[in-house]
């Protein structure tokens, strides 16, 4: 490994493009996407559905499903140019330096084997150790995310578990080797409420103790204020703003956001549920031109429908917004 | 565990009782045996004799009593055709029907399944093409069609292989076997393709359709986002979850070999149970065919047994103890 600038950021997305060919047409699901996470930082991503928060994820992971395919952009791991890599290079990086948690953890572990079996595997597919200290580092792995008698319950199958313990489990398995980034796809939608909170505490605190940056994509805007330093917001396939998340939250630029923040956000706020802004999300294949969100903006003008605004630096963060062009500056 | 078995066990007599009531009602139905024993010339106090030895005179429910402990023992009367006893007829086709449904299965299993793996993770290389190509020529011939090409092509055409019979066999006690002679084995060939072909197909076929499926499940994905190598994805999580719809259909297909060898049978003119039947069914010889559909039911039965008891190791969701999977939940 080079010996890293002290200030250069962990991951580097920058105009990142992933296409599927359709019949019809291309259809652009992810759009010119940049953004950068430092390390340990955490990055919230939020939008509504069908925004491309998960396939920005996974093409991150190099796990976008054919026919998509990353048509643009790079993406950039420690220095490392890691979007065209080869299949065997980027497996080799995968769990090892990002790790993944996927949203449903009653389907996300192989139910015909013992969750000691997948530690086992994946610990022994990154680093160098016998079969022991390998069941040894997981027994100490699942002790971490919070399994009691984990000595016990390293040789129990994944249905033996409730839904929460198996989303630890699921850290667990993401934490195996160590990776400097996690990749976290609403880690707790499909969880009961009552536990959502725990376990997303739990995934930042054993982040932080492994230094490990975290890319968190929620709905849920009380868990980004909680949780996340930065906070992305994503509408049709585009981050439409990107900053710290005080200032997102307090005093949002782009009026998607605006929108999104119309008031005090609390833990259990579904964006997908808000009512604030008129109208949906266009469908890929009905972007209008201009800027995406035009039809749905309060604060529309004619440029809005015939340009499309690219990321403008503002204070500590970006907002894809002609409101913002030219010291137009929070004219609202 | 055990409970499981013992349950399963009393479902396998209770389906083996039917298919025994089925089979002794054709005694009933099917001719009357006094007249096809006698002939035509025979005085009514003959007759009253014989329906007193073989016990016709009694109840009904008494003769069929007599029937299943007779059956469980093996017995199933004397043949009305061959005049000999039917335990010993079938005793001598069963190992040519096994023997050519056992080849039959290994071949379908040993070829189906790599091919249906292959075809499921390379789904657009010519290679499966041309696979599904030829396994949809599989499915829809006819297999006594099948039988016939085979036959022409390479004993009528080429010469190279036999168009009937077992060849020659060695015997091991009471089982005869083809496995131990060149011309055994030659002999095995065309029958056990004839035989095996279609369910070799179904096999690809449901192979690559589960690993589809389960190439999609998330626990394949988040095996490959754990970057587990594709060798590990491929056969360690994604094969072993399809096997368990592979197993039920292989085992109802073996036990469906065993039963449709009728037909390559009377194709090859092999010395088999099918065969034994057919001739048997043309004659009206009852004894036989009530022995050979209480055969076949048990057959199925075991090997449906045997089907559950490998689903138990496959799959541990089946293993339910609740002692465990309680107090540590969330
Ligand atoms: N296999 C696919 N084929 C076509 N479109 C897809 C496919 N997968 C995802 N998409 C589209 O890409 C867009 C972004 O999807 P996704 O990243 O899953 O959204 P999010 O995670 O933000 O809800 C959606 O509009 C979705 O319809
Ligand atoms: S660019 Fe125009 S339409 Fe788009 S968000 Fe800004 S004001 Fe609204
Ligand atoms: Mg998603």
């Amino acid at each position: 490994m080079t010996s890293p600038r002290a200030n250069r950021p962990l991951l580097e997305v920058d105009g990142l493009r992933v296409e599927f060919p359709t019949r019809r047409g291309t259809l652009v699901a992810v759009d010119g996407v940049s953004f950068h996470i430092d390390p340990g930082e955490v990055l919230g991503v939020v939008g509504e559905s069908g925004a491309g928060k998960s396939l920005t994820g996974a093409a991150i992971i190099g796990l976008i499903e054919p026919p998509g395919r990353i048509a643009g952009g790079r993406v950039t791991l420690d220095g490392r140019r890691i979007d065209d890599l080869p299949y065997e290079e980027m497996r080799r990086i995968r769990g090892r330096q990002i790790g993944a948690v996927f949203q449903d953890p009653l389907t996300s572990l192989n139910p015909l084997y013992t969750i000691g079996r997948q530690l086992v595997e994946t610990i022994c597919t990154h680093l160098d150790v016998t079969p022991q200290q390998a069941r040894a580092r997981a027994i100490t792995l699942l002790q971490e995310v919070g399994i009691t008698a984990a000595e016990r319950r390293i040789d129990h199958y994944p249905h033996q578990f409730s839904g929460g313990m198996r989303q630890r489990v699921v850290i667990a398995l993401a934490l195996c080797a160590n990776p400097r980034l996690i990749i976290a796809d609403e880690p707790t939608t499909a969880l009961d409420v009552s536990i959502q909170a725990q376990i997303i505490a739990l995934l930042k605190k054993l982040c932080r103790e492994h230094g490990a940056a975290v890319m968190l994509v929620t709905h849920d805007m009380g868990v980004i204020a909680e949780t996340a330093d930065r906070v992305a917001v994503m509408y049709a396939g585009r981050i439409a703003e990107i900053g710290p998340v005080r200032d997102v939250i307090k005093r949002p630029k782009h009026p998607y956001t605006i929108g999104l923040m119309g008031s005090i956000p609390t833990i259990g706020r579904n964006v997908e549920r808000l009512t604030q802004i008129d109208g949906a999300m266009p469908r890929l294949d009905a972007i209008p031109p201009g800027c995406a969100f035009n039809p749905r903006c309060p604060k529309a003008f004619d440029r809005c429908r015939g340009e499309r605004p690219e990321a403008m630096a503002i204070e500590h963060g970006q907002v894809a917004c002609w409101l913002y062009a030219n010291g137009r500056m929070g004219e609202r | 565990m055990i409970a499981f078995i013992v349950r399963r066990l009393l479902q396998s007599v209770v389906v083996m009782l039917v298919v025994g009531f089925v089979a002794f009602s054709l005694f009933a139905y099917v001719g009357d045996p006094i007249t096809i024993m006698l002939g035509q010339d025979f005085t009514e106090l003959d007759a009253a004799r014989i329906r007193r030895d073989l016990g016709l005179d009694q109840p009904f429910f008494v003769q069929f009593a007599h029937f299943v402990v007779n059956a469980v023992q093996g017995h199933f009367g004397i043949s009305y055709r061959l005049a000999r006893p039917v335990d010993q007829l079938i005793a001598e086709r069963l190992p040519a029907t096994l023997e050519l449904s056992f080849v039959a299965a290994s071949l379908a299993l040993a070829l189906g399944l790599p091919m249906g793996v292959y075809t499921g993770l390379h789904r657009d290389s010519w290679l499966s093409r041309v696979m599904l190509t030829l396994s949809l020529v599989g499915v829809s011939l006819p297999t006594f069609l099948i039988g016939i090409l085979l036959i022409l092509f390479f004993s009528v055409i080429l010469g190279w292989l036999p168009s009937f019979g077992r060849g020659t066999t060695v015997h091991l006690g009471w089982w005869t076997t083809g496995f131990l002679t060149t011309s055994g084995l030659k002999a095995l060939i065309l029958p056990s393709i004839t035989l095996g072909l279609f369910q070799m197909t179904l096999i690809m076929r449901l192979v690559r359709a589960e690993m589809l499926e389960v190439l999609r499940t998330d626990y394949v994905k988040f095996a490959r986002a754990r970057g587990l190598p594709n060798r590990a994805v491929h056969f360690g999580h994604a094969l072993k979850n399809t096997l368990v719809p592979v197993i039920t259909i292989t085992g109802l297909q073996l036990g469906a070999l065993i039963a449709f060898a009728i037909i390559t049978e009377t194709v090859f003119q092999w010395p088999g149970m099918g065969l034994l039947f057919i001739q048997s069914v043309s004659f009206a010889d009852v004894p036989v065919m009530a022995a050979y559909l209480c055969l076949v039911a048990f057959f199925f039965v075991v090997i449906n047994l045997i089907v559950d008891l490998l689903y138990y190791a496959v799959d541990p969701r089946l293993r339910i103890d609740r002692a465990v999977s309680g107090g540590h939940t969330v």
